[in-house]
């Protein structure tokens, strides 16, 4: 599976994502996942990473992901490390 | 699943206010993973309960059925899963973790 469809499965499920996608290995399996999305406001860390493995779903259980590292952000939470780090990313609508 | 291994389970996580699932024990853990978790948990001087999945296969089996959450270390806060060793950690560098450990505690 390519970075592109990946992302564009995780857009499905959170429209207002905010998406980066790494491949891993070049193996297009193995894939590091980036989210920040308003959609994790109020939400326990865990359950915005379940939300972003949902929206894998049929992909992680059928082998054509075989890996996922997830890291997910609310706005807010993203805001306070990019100011810290000078980073000027905005989420977009 | 056994049916035994998962009452049994549902009440270790209930009935523990922070309850971790590790490979190994407190005091030897059998994975880096484990280690950091216990460890990050030794460092609030908190009390918390382990249980170890090496030395149980069906808890080992069961655990992931029972909280759909495939990989261990699991911690438990009040029955529900918080995460695992990535998720505890950034919990704890965004102040989120101390806070649900509070008010498990009641403190």
């Amino acid at each position: 599976m390519r970075e592109s469809e990946v992302k564009e499965l995780i857009k499905k499920a959170i429209s207002d994502a905010h998406i980066e996608v790494t491949d891993m290995t070049g193996g297009n399996d193995h894939f590091q996942i980036f989210v920040v999305s308003r959609e994790f406001n109020g939400k326990l860390l865990i359950d915005q990473h379940r939300m972003v493995q949902q929206s894998l779903g049929a992909a992680l259980n059928d082998g054509r992901i075989h890996a996922v590292q997830i890291k997910t952000e609310t706005p807010e939470s993203w805001a306070k490390k990019t100011r810290s780090s000078g980073n000027d990313f905005q989420i977009l609508n | 699943m056994s049916q035994d291994t998962l009452k049994q389970i549902k009440s270790d996580v209930e009935s523990n206010k922070i309850l971790i699932y590790i490979k190994g024990t407190p005091d030897v853990p059998m994975c880096g993973f484990s280690a950091a978790t216990v460890n990050l948990f030794k460092s609030f001087g908190v009390p918390f309960t382990t249980r170890d999945i090496i030395a149980n296969n069906d808890l080992r089996q069961t655990v992931p059925q029972f909280s759909n959450w495939p990989t261990f270390p699991q911690v438990f806060i009040n029955g529900k899963l918080i995460g695992g060793c990535d998720i505890v950690h950034e919990m704890h560098e965004r102040g989120e973790l101390e806070p649900l450990i509070k008010e498990a505690l009641g403190k």
